[in-house]
């Protein structure tokens, strides 16, 4: 199990679709979804190292998703 | 310090209110992606008091409940909420035998008592939906029988077991809109109207949101139902019909990005104040997986 505290708001990523760079807004969390602003794929956090964010495609929405 | 587990998969924007609910408390909260975890009940280390479980996988997140509560765990749901709430036959099973109303049913697995069940219910247009599955997906408006049995045989044949347990529900003319009301802890406190042109009403299916007033009928058919589910936290999917409130579906992974601003309700932080209070208190007894939800 992981603390997800770190650091990201003054970090950067490019979006490992459309190559974009995304500066995050506020802080993430490891696993947390958002959208590339230009190619507007969904991505996933999949963590930070070295002073860079990790970004993937988010997983594809699966049967039993939901509330 | 109580520490609160965030039992999540990705981390919507749900979650993300509710880490920075529980920061503004000063809460001690720990993410715990349950896909990366291994819930070997011989060495798994649970270094927090209680956990809110926010899967939107609902099966992982039924496991990860199950198997922290087998360690004396409160995790909130709990499993006999998850039971009842994830599939729709058995929450409906539940509002009968709790008197509440909710719209005429029944479950068929072949094509011929299907047709039988239309009747039965009042004839077309009914309603076919997965017993199991959320986000308005996979519903089927039946007009007449020749679409029943179209639907009803793509669906035996393309279909997972869980798409050939037939759930048959009565249309309900809802006049553009249902209600959700998010209810805590046995208490309603918001609710929104989701409106929209089309028969389907859920968000995620493009419906706009406007705030609900609550009323006493609202509030009582609420507490009514939180109480028959279970204490928890509910979204509980309303009905307006000529003959009053029904209660279509109970969600137990409440899901309020879009409810926040025009209800005017923290509802993230109420989420986060109910976990905390129930923190220390007796857990109910736990799910053994063969006990009859009561």
């Amino acid at each position: 199990m992981k603390h997800s505290q770190e650091a990201t708001m003054n970090l950067s990523a490019r979006c490992p679709v459309c190559d974009a760079f995304i500066t995050p807004e506020e802080e993430l969390e490891e696993s947390e979804i958002l959208s590339c602003p230009d190619c507007h794929t969904m991505l996933v956090v999949d963590g930070v190292d070295s002073g860079a964010i990790r970004l993937s495609e988010a997983p594809q929405i699966e049967e039993d998703w939901g509330e | 310090m109580t520490t609160l587990a965030l039992l999540h998969s990705t981390i919507r924007k749900e979650e993300k209110r509710l880490i920075r609910a529980a920061g503004k408390r000063n809460i001690d909260i720990k993410n715990i992606d349950i896909r990366k975890e291994i819930f070997n009940p011989e060495n798994f280390n649970a270094d927090f008091d209680l956990a809110l479980q926010r899967s939107v996988s609902t099966s992982k997140g039924t496991y990860a409940t199950a198997f922290l509560e087998s360690l004396g765990i409160r995790v909130i749901n709990s499993s006999k909420i998850n039971q009842i709430c994830e599939n729709k036959f058995l929450t409906s099973l539940r509002m009968i035998e709790a008197n509440i109303p909710t719209p005429k049913f029944a479950l068929v697995f072949e094509i011929h008592q299907a047709v039988q069940a239309v009747s039965e219910l009042g004839g077309f247009p009914v309603v076919i939906k997965p017993a199991t599955g959320s986000w308005g997906r996979l519903l089927s408006k039946i007009n007449d029988k020749d679409s029943l049995e179209s639907v009803l045989e793509h669906k035996s044949v393309l279909g997972s077991p869980q798409q050939k347990a037939f759930y048959i529900q009565e249309y309900i003319p809802k006049k553009g809109r249902d209600i959700r009301a998010f209810i805590i802890g046995n208490e309603l406190i918001c609710a929104i109207y989701r409106e929209s042109d089309h028969w389907i009403t859920n968000t995620s299916k493009g419906a706009s949101v406007k705030n609900c007033p609550l009323t006493p009928e609202l509030s009582d058919i609420c507490t009514r139902t939180s109480e028959a589910i279970g204490e928890g936290l509910l979204a509980v999917d309303i009905f307006e019909t000529g003959e009053g409130f029904k209660v279509n579906e109970v969600n137990h992974t409440m899901e309020f990005k879009n409810s926040e601003e025009p209800t005017g309700i923290d509802i993230a932080g109420q989420i986060i104040d109910y976990c905390m209070a129930k923190a220390g208190h007796p857990m109910p007894e736990a799910f053994n997986g063969l006990e009859r939800f009561a």
